[in-house]
C-alpha cells in the first residue's frame, strides 16, 4: 500500500478460538503491582 | 460495535482499530479520507479534498482503506459482546505476604508501611506451606503457577523464603506443575549470600528504587527518616549484574512530588539498568503527593520524552526497556485474556502472614475484601463472584473505550479506592494509561522503519 503502512496484520479474533488456556502470567506478577496493563504480558503458548 | 482510535503523535498518523487489534501507520491524505469514510461516498470525499490534495492520491487512499475494511482491519466487527468466560475457580498465581513489616517508612506506602493496617507480623513457615498446598490444590490442570514473595518488605523473612521455595518445588514436582517464584523488595537486606539463592531459584527479581536520589529519598526514608539511595544502589547494581539473561526489574513510584519523573526513569536507565518500570502512585486523592487531574497535560509530556528518548537510545544500540511501553501488536495476550484482566480474585490471591486471603495484594487490610483462609479455602463466595463479575465487557465506562483490551478495565482497587466500586474505573489511571499505549504503539511505528 502506498498510504498506509500496517504495523500487526494478526487478528485478536483469531485468539477467541485458540486462546484461553490460562498459562499466561498474572499482570501484577511482572513488574507492575499497582497499575494494570493486561495486554504487555506474553502468550506461553507462542514462547 | 466497530470501533477505531484515530491519534497523531510526532511525525505519525496513527489508526487502531479496535476490535482486530490492527495498527496502521496512515500519511496525511489517508488521515484526511479517512474522517469521511464512514458518512461520505467515495466522489463526496474527492469533492471535499480535491483543492487539498491530488485526486489520485484521494481515490487511492480511500480503495486502500476499503481493502483495510474489507479484511477487518479496520471498522471489524465486535465478536467479543457474548463472550464465554468460563470462571471455574482455578487459581494460579498467589501473592504470598511473607512479612507484615517493613524496615522503611515510605510516605506513600498503601500498606501502612509494611502493617496493612494491621499488627507487624512474619509469616510461619506452616502458614506458607499452607499457602502453597492451597495454590496447588485449587490450580486444577494448569501447570505454570506464580508465587511472588511480597510484603512490607519480605526479606524481613530470609529464612521462610528460602523453605518455602524448596516445598513449593517439591509439591509442584509432585504434581507435574511449575512454579515461578518472584522476589520483590527494597533490596536493604540483600547480601551476597541471598543473591546467589535468588538467582538460582527465582523466575523474576523485582528491586525498588524511585530514580534519582532527591526523587528516592523523598520519599523511601528509614525509620530515622535518614535516605536508602546510597544504600540499595550498589545491591541493586550488584543484584542486577548477577541476574545477566534473567528477568528483573527496577522499580519505582512517580508521585505528584517528581512529575518530571522522565528524569527519573533514564537516570535509572543511565545507572545501566536495562529493564525499568515506574508507575503512578497510587493514594487517597487528599494527600499531597497524590496525581491530580491538573497534572495529566504534564505526565503525557513526560510520557512523549521518555517515547522519544526511548527510540533515539534503541537506534543508537543503547536501548532500555520501559515496562509500559512493552506492547506485542503480533503475539500479545488472546483476547480472552484481555477481557478477563488481572484476575485479582479469581485466578489471583494474596495471603497475609496470618494465612487469611485477598483478591490481591491492594485489598489486604480490608476486612470486608478476606475471602478466606489457606486452612479453611475460600468462604466469601459473595465478594469473589463480583471480582469474577468484574470484567471489561461488565463496565459500562469500558465498554466504549479503545483501550479496553490493553488495560482490561484497569486495576480493581484503583476503581475501589477512587469511588468505592470495583465496577467502576479509576479516571485518572485511565489518561495515564491511554497515554502510554499511544506512545508504545509510536514506538513500534518509529522502529518498524
Amino acid at each position: 500500500m502506498k498510504h498506509i503502512k500496517t504495523l500487526n496484520s494478526s487478528n485478536l479474533k483469531t485468539s477467541l478460538s485458540k486462546g484461553g488456556c490460562g498459562e499466561c502470567q498474572v499482570s501484577c506478577q511482572s513488574a507492575c503491582k499497582t497499575s494494570c496493563t493486561v495486554a504487555n504480558q506474553n502468550c506461553e503458548r507462542s514462547k | 460495535m466497530p470501533m477505531i482510535h484515530k491519534f497523531s503523535l510526532f511525525d505519525k498518523f496513527m489508526v487502531l482499530d479496535v476490535n482486530s487489534g490492527a495498527v496502521h501507520v496512515l500519511d496525511e491524505v489517508a488521515w484526511e479520507v479517512l474522517n469521511y469514510f464512514t458518512s461520505c461516498s467515495r466522489d463526496k470525499i474527492i469533492d471535499i479534498l480535491k483543492k487539498k490534495y491530488d485526486v489520485e492520491d484521494i481515490t487511492q487512499a480511500y480503495l486502500e482503506l476499503k481493502t483495510l475494511q474489507q479484511k477487518e482491519l479496520l471498522f471489524s466487527p465486535d465478536y467479543y459482546d457474548d463472550m464465554d468466560l468460563h470462571h471455574n475457580g482455578i487459581i494460579k498465581a498467589l501473592c504470598l505476604h511473607v512479612a507484615h513489616d517493613c524496615n522503611l517508612r515510605c510516605k506513600y506506602c498503601f500498606a501502612s508501611t509494611g502493617s496493612f493496617q494491621g499488627r507487624r507480623l512474619v509469616m510461619d513457615c506452616e502458614t506458607g506451606k499452607g499457602a502453597i498446598d492451597f495454590l496447588i490444590s485449587h490450580s486444577g490442570n494448569r501447570r505454570q503457577l506464580e508465587v511472588d514473595f511480597f510484603g512490607g518488605e519480605p526479606l524481613l523473612n530470609k529464612d521462610i523464603i528460602k523453605q518455602l521455595v524448596d516445598y513449593g518445588n517439591e509439591r509442584a514436582a509432585q504434581s507435574n506443575k511449575d512454579i515461578r517464584f518472584t522476589l520483590t523488595t527494597n533490596a536493604l537486606l540483600l547480601d551476597d549470600d541471598f543473591l546467589s539463592f535468588i538467582n538460582d531459584k527465582m523466575y523474576n527479581l523485582v528491586l525498588s528504587i524511585d530514580g534519582t536520589r532527591q526523587t528516592n529519598d523523598r520519599m523511601r526514608y528509614q525509620a530515622d527518616g535518614r535516605g536508602t539511595y546510597d544504600l540499595i544502589l550498589p545491591k541493586i547494581k550488584k543484584a542486577v549484574e548477577m541476574r545477566e539473561d534473567k528477568s528483573f526489574y527496577v522499580r519505582g513510584t512517580f508521585t505528584r512530588y517528581n512529575l518530571n519523573f522522565s528524569e527519573d526513569v533514564l537516570h535509572l536507565a543511565d545507572l545501566g539498568f536495562k529493564n525499568i518500570s515506574v508507575e503512578p502512585v497510587v493514594a487517597d486523592k487528599n494527600k499531597d503527593y497524590a496525581i491530580r487531574e491538573e497534572d495529566l497535560p504534564t505526565i503525557f509530556k513526560e510520557y512523549e520524552t521518555l517515547a522519544q528518548e526511548y527510540v533515539k537510545r534503541y537506534k543508537i544500540g543503547n536501548p532500555f526497556n520501559f515496562f509500559h511501553f512493552n506492547i506485542d501488536l503480533t503475539q500479545g495476550p488472546c483476547v480472552i485474556k484481555r477481557v478477563m484482566g488481572c484476575g485479582a480474585g479469581t485466578e489471583y490471591v494474596a495471603v497475609t502472614p496470618e494465612g487469611d486471603i485477598y483478591p490481591c495484594h491492594q485489598f489486604v487490610g480490608i476486612e470486608d475484601f478476606c475471602i478466606g483462609n489457606v486452612k479453611e479455602g475460600i468462604e466469601n463466595r459473595k465478594t469473589v463472584e463480583e471480582f469474577r463479575k468484574c470484567n471489561v465487557l461488565k463496565k459500562e465506562e469500558c465498554k466504549k473505550c479503545w483501550a479496553k483490551f490493553y488495560c482490561s478495565g484497569g486495576c480493581h482497587a484503583s476503581a475501589y479506592y477512587s469511588s468505592n466500586d470495583i465496577h467502576s474505573t479509576y479516571k485518572i489511571g485511565c489518561e495515564m494509561e491511554k497515554k502510554r499505549i499511544e506512545c508504545a504503539m509510536w514506538i513500534k511505528a518509529s522502529l518498524s522503519e
